[in-house]
């Protein structure tokens, strides 16, 4: 949904994947930008409906960037900076605490 | 309303529910106070339980084991009338214990209550550490026991009350919100309530008013000493089912059917004060994640203190005013264990009916006796 | 470890920073947290990256953040980004999380600078992905120099959407349209105050500048727009909206929302300060003397947190917000603080006089923020406006109780994105001026925080105690 723009693109470069899809970012930059650049349209589904959400505030007051990082589930996209080799997982529905999509 | 037959201070889980069962033969207003009002309601755990009730007083065991009894029907009920689920489920309780002092005391709590409660019954059973893990195999290393009975069960207290509230309006009965009540008076055989809002006249009139009741009652000549006690829980992120790893219900951490995990209590006397404090909230969660190692991740969301409606003994009151016939006084802490037996016999009772067998010692003149020198 | 401050600043936005800096002048120990990662709050985020051809693209003002923002990095105030703040006692004891960690500070004096966040207004679909805020958007232009691919309908109303607007056009990007919702009856109400305004040279040329803009790249302006519905089952594919007696479709698949903002109180809220409703700006308030103090002892507000004012008021806040602190911990006589005080006070006459005419002309129209029954309300709960009808109808008079009823406000969020709705449509079904509706009582923790996190405060080695054995 979003590109950037050419002259922004300075900085120390890092690599995380979203399920297992590499992304490349700029250091700074935050779990949930890297859904932006990478055209996810919804990083989680939602516990109540299964219906798909994307980050609507992207200042940590919505709680719909909610995904996994790193094995652990419902983590804030937007507070997060990337860091390289994370492991990004799309949060789909209800986390399973200690579950198989939990390790 | 027009000329109520019942007036019901209160629209908790008590007022409500002995309002709801009033509504079925009479027109009930229920006066109720505004938003920010303490109440034990929106603040309880959502238990249906027996196992620990009653020490010392079977009649209270026996009244908290009939209630739960009824509550299955109460539940389906509710869920007719007005589509509102209140996730009501017998699942056995468990309360899991850490220490051996823990386990010796609960041994022979449990024995003493099969002894005192006859030929009533009172199936339990005290389970080892290999015990629990079969029936839980999510608890931590440091459970060493815990005592199980078969009665005891859950309900989403949140839903109950809504269910009550809608199946109130469907009945014609009005819950009205936003009154604080200063005067209660008898003019020519019909009582008058005075709010904030206006005078509200009815030849019967119950006070269900939980902390609040101990003022009102008195107005009516029934001395009902109850006091607040505070307890603070937490409540996790919704979470994929199975988090507790077995279906039975815990007394300190229970997944809800929405998924959270809700985790809690504890007991201060702490006056009127439903804050949340640090120190207890970090204890509610050690104590959690010593018995479920696998909540150690989870996040907690909301935290809440609430006050529970305390009598000296810790058990209910039901009275009727001697000075004021007419006049009814209902207090316990336990609105959602005694919802269905409130809904079913006290209403029974109040719209003129013999009064419950087991609550008949459940008067306030048991805290008349003197203290021994 | 308990950390130990006199003085305890909460947020690193424009207010915290220039607070900051005022109190180490005046000899105070302070420590700013922030839960971010970078200091600058939202206004000037991450402007202290100073990345010039961004700078150019987001305008003078985010040059003069990057300015604050090096000045405090370099001012030695003690400085704690990435943490957040979960729990303020009546002691001033914060509880605070940094990775994941718990840790305690003793305060003798709290200023939360807690700044203002987007007033959240449900339309149809505004749930879906593809539909998000301004402010959102214009954080990824900040943060990442991220623009849409495709062209966006920004829609609403507000300075931000057109702030937003000028600044992708400067960088070269498409704007689908603008649909604007303040209601004609708007300029009407606010034409009294454009005289003050007109003391804000500076911000009504920008204004100027910015609709000419948009007028120059041939940017299509709907003003007057109603019922405003994101389309999609997926994803955002439209906008529809109702103007001029018709409705309008556009296709797109970015909806870039906002409606104003509003001060961000879920602090000031759980601690018990009071607050005033403010009937302008549709919102809670903290009550607030002269130096920015709460009715909670050792408690101040600085910024936009106190009311919405703008980045430039919200140093000024902050700065007689510490002079307060300082006078109040014995460290300047009540003379010298009044002196210190009197530049930043006539900036803030100045600056308040010109928002009158920007808060009217952009009040959110009535019944806006009274969405039809089907829309979602609570995003985390996803409890609808018919639901919460409803409930008013049984029996809710305030918030507290429409969330025993329905849930609304109980997931992680907190409330925060329902709450100003609930209470409008509670006040609208019963009939209750909005002011008379108790809002939502906030607890700890503020944010989620995991079990470990409040267990590590507790002693490992003994299990603890069983605090409700007698009640099961």
């Amino acid at each position: 949904m979003f590109r950037r723009l050419p002259s922004a693109d300075a900085g120390a470069r890092l690599r995380l994947t979203i399920d297992g899809v590499a992304v490349e970012l700029r250091a700074g930059e935050t779990v949930a930008a890297a859904l932006f650049l990478a055209g996810s349209k919804a990083g989680r589904t939602t516990p109540v409906s299964g219906t798909p959400r994307g980050p609507y505030c992207m200042m940590g007051v919505c709680f719909d960037c909610l995904v996994q990082i790193d094995g652990e589930g419902n983590r804030q996209a937007c507070m997060i900076e990337a860091r390289e080799g994370m492991v990004v997982t799309r949060q789909m529905g209800a986390r399973a605490l200690g579950g198989k999509a939990e390790s | 309303m027009n000329k109520p037959d019942v007036i019901v201070i209160g629209g908790g889980l008590v007022g409500s529910a002995i309002a709801y069962g009033l509504s079925k033969n009479a027109r009930v207003l229920v006066l109720d106070e505004g938003d920010r009002a303490f109440r034990a309601t929106r603040g309880n755990f959502g238990l249906v339980w027996v196992q620990s009730k009653g020490f010392g007083a079977p009649h209270y065991a026996r009244w908290s084991k009939r209630s739960a009894d009824l509550w299955a029907d109460f539940a389906a009920e509710l869920k007719d009338a007005t589509g509102v689920d209140t996730h009501h489920k017998r699942t056995g309780g468990v309360h899991l214990l850490l220490t051996e002092q823990e386990v010796a005391a609960r041994a022979a709590m449990m024995e003493q209550l099969r002894r005192e409660a006859g030929n009533d019954g009172y199936d339990y059973e005290m389970l080892d550490a290999a015990g629990v893990r079969s029936l839980l195999p999510n608890v931590g290393p440091r459970v060493l026991g815990a005592s199980f009975t078969p009665y005891d069960g859950v309900a989403n207290p949140l839903y109950t009350i809504r269910a009550l509230h809608t199946s109130l309006a469907a009945r014609g009965a009005q819950y009205s919100p936003g009154h604080t009540v200063s005067l209660i008076d008898k003019e020519a055989g019909v009582f008058v309530v005075r709010t904030d809002k206006g005078s509200f006249h009815a030849p019967k009139l119950l006070i269900a008013a939980g902390l609040g009741t101990r003022r009102l009652a008195e107005l009516v000549g029934i001395r009902v000493p109850v006091n607040p006690q505070r307890g603070q829980v937490l409540v996790t992120e919704r979470l994929a089912p199975g988090v507790m790893g077995g279906g039975v219900t815990f007394t300190n951490a229970r997944q809800m059917v929405e998924g959270s995990v809700i985790i809690g209590d504890s007991q201060e006397d702490v006056g009127l004060d439903n804050r949340t404090t640090v120190p207890v909230i970090s204890n509610i969660a050690a104590r959690a994640m010593t018995c479920f190692p696998v909540l150690e991740k989870a996040q907690i969301v909301r935290a809440w203190g609430a006050l529970r409606v305390m009598s000296p003994d810790g058990l209910p009151i039901y009275a009727e005013s001697k000075t004021m016939p007419g006049a009814f006084a209902a207090t316990c802490h336990s609105g959602v264990t005694l919802c269905a037996a409130h809904a079913r016999e006290i209403a029974g009772w109040i719209a003129g009916g013999a009064r419950p067998e087991p609550t008949l010692k459940l008067v306030p003149e048991r805290f008349d006796v003197p203290k021994a020198a | 470890m308990t950390e130990r401050f006199e003085l305890a600043i909460v947020g690193a936005g424009p207010a915290g920073m220039a607070a900051a800096l005022e109190a180490k002048a005046r000899g105070l120990s302070a420590v700013v947290l922030d839960e971010q990662p970078r200091p600058g709050g939202q206004i000037y985020r991450r402007a202290e990256a100073r990345d010039a051809r961004l700078e150019a693209a987001l305008g003078a003002e985010y040059a003069h953040g990057m300015a604050l923002t090096e000045k405090f990095l370099a001012g030695g105030v003690a400085y704690r980004p990435n943490t957040t703040l979960w729990d303020l006692s009546p002691e001033l004891r914060l509880s605070v999380l940094r990775d994941n960690r718990a840790g305690e500070i003793d305060a003798a004096h709290v200023i939360l600078a807690t700044g203002a966040m987007e007033r959240p207004v449900p339309v149809r679909g505004w749930i879906l992905p593809g539909a998000m805020s301004v402010g959102a958007a214009q954080i990824l232009l900040k943060t990442t120099g991220a623009v849409p691919d495709k062209p966006a309908v920004l829609a609403g109303s507000g300075p931000l959407l057109y702030l937003l607007a000028a600044q992708y056009l400067a960088a070269g990007v498409e704007v689908r349209a603008l649909v604007e919702t303040q209601p004609g009856a708007n300029y009407r109400a606010a034409a009294p105050y454009l005289l003050p305004a007109l003391w804000q040279r500076k911000l009504l040329l920008k204004g100027a500048a910015m609709l000419r803009d948009l007028r120059k790249h041939g940017v299509k302006r709907w003003q007057g727009a109603s019922s405003l519905a994101v389309e999609g089952n997926d994803a955002c594919t439209a906008l529809t909206f109702a103007v001029n007696g018709k409705r309008e479709r556009i296709e797109t698949e970015l909806v870039l929302l906002h409606e104003g903002v509003i001060p961000n109180v879920h602090v000031t809220m759980a601690i018990n300060g009071g607050h005033d409703w403010d009937a302008t700006q549709l919102c809670w308030r903290p009550r607030l003397d002269a130096w920015g103090a709460t009715s909670v002892d050792g408690v101040s507000v600085a910024g936009d947190g106190g009311g919405i004012w703008g980045a430039e008021a919200a140093e000024h806040t902050g700065r007689i917000a510490a002079l307060g602190a300082a006078q109040r911990l014995g460290k300047i006589s009540e003379e010298a603080r009044d002196r210190a005080a009197s530049h930043a006070r006539a900036s803030l006459a100045r600056l308040r006089g010109a928002r009158q005419f920007l808060d009217l002309l952009y009040k959110p129209a009535p019944g806006q923020r009274l969405p039809p029954d089907d829309v979602i309300v609570c995003r985390c709960e996803e409890v609808t406006a018919g639901t919460l009808r409803e409930v008013a109808r049984i029996g809710a008079i305030g918030l507290t109780q429409a969330k025993t009823y329905t849930r609304c406000g109980m997931g992680p969020c907190q409330g925060r994105m329902c709450g100003p709705t609930v209470a409008a449509l509670v006040a609208d079904e019963r009939k209750m001026p909005e002011a008379s509706v108790p809002p939502y009582r906030p607890r700890a923790p503020y944010k989620p925080v995991t079990i470990g996190a409040l267990a590590a405060a507790v002693d490992a080695d003994t299990p603890p105690p069983d605090a409700s054995a007698g009640a099961h």
